[in-house]
């Protein structure tokens, strides 16, 4: 029973909030790690784009509300995904147009696309604050069963003492989470699109000599990471809630998923997320709860605790420097930075 | 004959000038940042007091009053002084503000008292304030956070509260109001579990909530913002069971708070300075006449912090701060006739003709030593899924 306890209360506090975050994480680096693979530089605007797919997404979503339409336990929020994806590309697709092809055309170094990238961040920030009925203000979009199991049912249904809550929105961000990036997968290993992106990636000239189109393949990467973008920004958006500024303040996080990971690799930023993740939870856990049940006998006289919650950011940083001490390009052999 | 009917008719003017001067007075809130929300109606306070005065035509012999607005962000110290040195520049002599604890006590040291301006905060609350060497120059129309520590203490104990959780906003507010409340509640015979910081704006909070459930305690207290990561630790507290009943402080306690948690919060505690009374209603009156909110977090006191200012510029017949920060406390404080909102004409009057006064204004404004409010707190609960004020203390 103990025994039970410990694992439920290290469910609850640790695994199910660490996997949902770290799914979030995971998507957004994976949108980082395509755009640094083939066009070549670290898209700061990641954070914000995400922001304006997701206000999209709403925008959609009371539409849908507003005619009738729902799809019953799952947030309405899915259905409104399609559209909001559609409107995002055209976006990025059009911002590719006036700002990045015009130095890709150059062949400027990338730290001058990146240069412009953070401009075109600050531009997409106020552009999703001037979007009618979205502003600065913290939005709730989920509707729909809120919880697959809550603590109360669950203490009920076991008679343990700890309780384990699982939210629907966390359940449905792993699940999705997995379907996009099995479908990323097949379609860069199986398409010919797809092989197309990742000779571009591998040797742009050579590519170039066996006939790829490079626009193809740049519109290709845009329409795929605004998809990328969208999904997990409306993801973290349901399970937290929406609010412009968040967006911005999670762009660092993922960075340093889609470095740990290694940039340009797609397994290493799902992988870097989840570590991300995981350590930042972990590390700052009070232990004291799982060890009280595991060892009844000890009375430990603290929490138990590695680090105080305020440094959680600290511990996403000091993975990134050892990594890019000991190996610079990453867990997964990406393109070193 | 002309040049000299010219020169005396302009040294008539500039003398007649001199008497009746136009006072500016700098109204020093974070228009923009986390507490923007609430910065529109202390500005109004503020400013229909200035008006009033102004129109009354009975400061100073007749000098009149105008506002102007600085922006101090909140949470950008910097931001704030330089605001603060551009209103210095316009020549104000007094400021209403600044908003936030962090943000007032950089403008007091770096500009206010370098330059001997006097300032009024309606809405700072930490305990620093207190001790901070001021030069006389610093008040507050609110409580000190270590008064608002010992009511929810009070509360907590007599509604059997035995253990807490203290989680607060990482910045000198949150800080000082968490060390009081732990001092208060310790005092009174309970236990502080954990006592952790949460950053506003941030992405998640489940690391935070972890700590604060395997720390444990009846109750968590949030001494947060409402609009910032206080709602978010809030919620994600809830999701995951670790506490049923909450302890909100001031920065919590608001209409967004009863509209996301509803139900899901019942019977928890809540706080937050305000007062009742004749005074309190006459200012609702004016508030919804000039069409802003009046019960609106801390509208009240910016009101009563203007006219503090021009009441202590008549008592002490000068506008020049070194001269009237002396008579803040005797205006504010008995004995004397009693001044409501509305009546600032009367109270000018009586000061002119060398009388006292107690001004008591929209807030029951009575201030203690070092100068700020000894402070009567509105206490709320949720009930029904609704705020609802259970008393006053």
């Amino acid at each position: 029973m103990d025994l039970l306890n410990a694992l439920v209360a290290f469910l609850n506090f640790v695994f199910v909030p660490a996997a949902a975050y770290g799914a979030q994480l995971a998507l957004g680096a994976l949108g980082v790690t395509l755009i640094y693979g083939i066009l070549r530089f670290s898209n700061f605007a990641h954070g914000d784009t995400m922001a304006f797919g997701t206000a999209i997404v709403i925008l959609f979503t009371w539409g849908f509300q507003s005619l009738g339409i729902s799809l019953g336990p799952l947030p309405t929020a899915l259905l409104a995904l399609v559209p909001g994806i559609a409107v995002t590309a055209l976006l990025v697709l059009g911002v590719d147009r006036v700002v990045y092809r015009f130095y890709r055309a150059r062949k400027s170094p990338p730290i001058i696309l990146v240069m412009a990238s953070v401009g075109v961040m600050f531009v997409m920030n106020g552009l999703t604050r001037m979007l009618p009925y979205i502003g600065v203000n913290e939005i709730r979009f989920d509707d729909g069963a809120r919880f697959v199991i809550s603590v109360r049912e669950f203490r009920d249904l076991t008679g343990l003492t700890e309780g384990l809550a699982l939210r629907s929105t966390q359940l449905l961000t792993v699940v999705v989470a997995v379907l996009v990036v099995a479908a990323l997968f097949w379609f860069l290993n199986r398409t010919r699109s797809g092989k197309a992106m990742r000779a571009y990636s591998d040797n742009e000239d050579l590519a170039l000599l066996s006939g790829i189109d490079p626009e193809r393949v740049v519109r290709q990467t845009w329409i795929i990471a605004a998809a990328l973008m969208t999904i997990a920004g409306t993801l973290y958006g349901l399970d937290k809630s929406f609010k412009a500024f968040n967006y911005f303040q999670i762009l660092l996080p993922i960075f340093a998923a889609a470095i740990v990971g290694g940039l340009g690799s797609p397994l290493g930023a799902i992988a870097g997320g989840f570590i991300v993740a995981f350590s930042e939870v972990a590390i700052t856990y009070p232990w004291v709860k799982v060890a009280g049940y595991l060892f009844p006998d000890w009375q430990p006289g603290g929490l138990l605790q590695l680090l105080s919650t305020e440094y959680k950011f600290a511990v996403s940083f000091i993975i990134l420097i050892v990594v890019l001490l000991f190996r610079p390009t990453g867990l997964f052999r990406g393109k070193s930075v | 004959m002309k040049k000299l009917l010219l020169a005396t008719t302009a040294c008539v003017m500039t003398a007649g000038l001199a008497q009746a001067e136009d006072i500016k007075l700098g109204v020093q809130l974070a228009f923009t940042g986390p507490l923007e929300s609430m910065a529109p109606d202390m500005a109004a306070g503020a400013e229909t007091a200035m008006k009033e005065v102004s129109e009354s035509g009975k400061l100073l012999n007749g000098s009149t009053v105008t506002p102007v607005r600085g922006d101090t962000t909140c949470i950008d110290a910097a931001a704030a002084v330089s605001a603060a040195e551009r209103l210095i520049s316009e020549g104000v002599r007094a400021m209403v503000g600044g908003q936030c604890s962090g943000e007032t006590i950089a403008t007091l040291e770096r500009v206010a008292i370098p330059n001997g301006v006097l300032m009024i905060s309606p809405s700072a609350t930490s305990p620093a304030l207190s001790s901070i060497e001021d030069s006389g120059l610093f008040f507050r129309a609110s409580p000190s956070d270590a008064r608002q520590g010992e009511v929810l203490a009070e509360i907590a104990r007599e509604q059997g509260v035995e253990s807490i959780a203290i989680t607060y906003t990482n910045n000198d507010y949150g800080k000082g109001l968490a060390d009081s409340i732990a001092a208060a509640f310790q005092a009174a015979g309970g236990t502080v579990t954990i006592t952790a910081a949460h950053d506003d704006g941030k992405a998640d909070y489940s690391a935070e909530v972890a700590a604060l459930a395997a720390a444990g305690g009846d109750a968590l207290v949030v001494a947060g913002y409402v609009d910032q990561g206080g709602s978010g630790v809030t919620r994600a507290a809830l999701d995951t069971g670790s506490f049923d009943k909450f302890i909100f402080p001031d920065g919590m306690v608001g209409e967004p708070l009863a509209e996301r948690f509803g139900t899901e919060i019942e019977g928890s505690i809540g706080i937050n300075p305000a007062a009742e009374g004749e005074g309190r209603d006459r200012f609702n009156e004016m508030g919804r006449a000039a069409g802003f909110n009046p019960e609106g977090a801390y509208s009240a006191e910016s009101y009563d912090a203007a006219a503090l200012i021009l009441l202590a510029m008549q008592a002490a017949g000068s506008s020049d701060p070194a001269e009237f920060k002396g008579k803040v406390m005797d205006v504010a404080n008995a004995p004397g006739e009693q001044i409501l909102p509305g009546e600032l004409a009367k109270g000018l009057e009586l000061l002119a003709a060398g009388q006292d006064i107690d001004y008591v204004g929209a807030s029951s404004v009575e201030l203690v030593e070092p100068g700020e409010s000894a402070g009567t707190f509105r206490e709320t609960t949720i009930k029904d899924g609704k705020l609802e004020t259970v008393g006053f203390r």
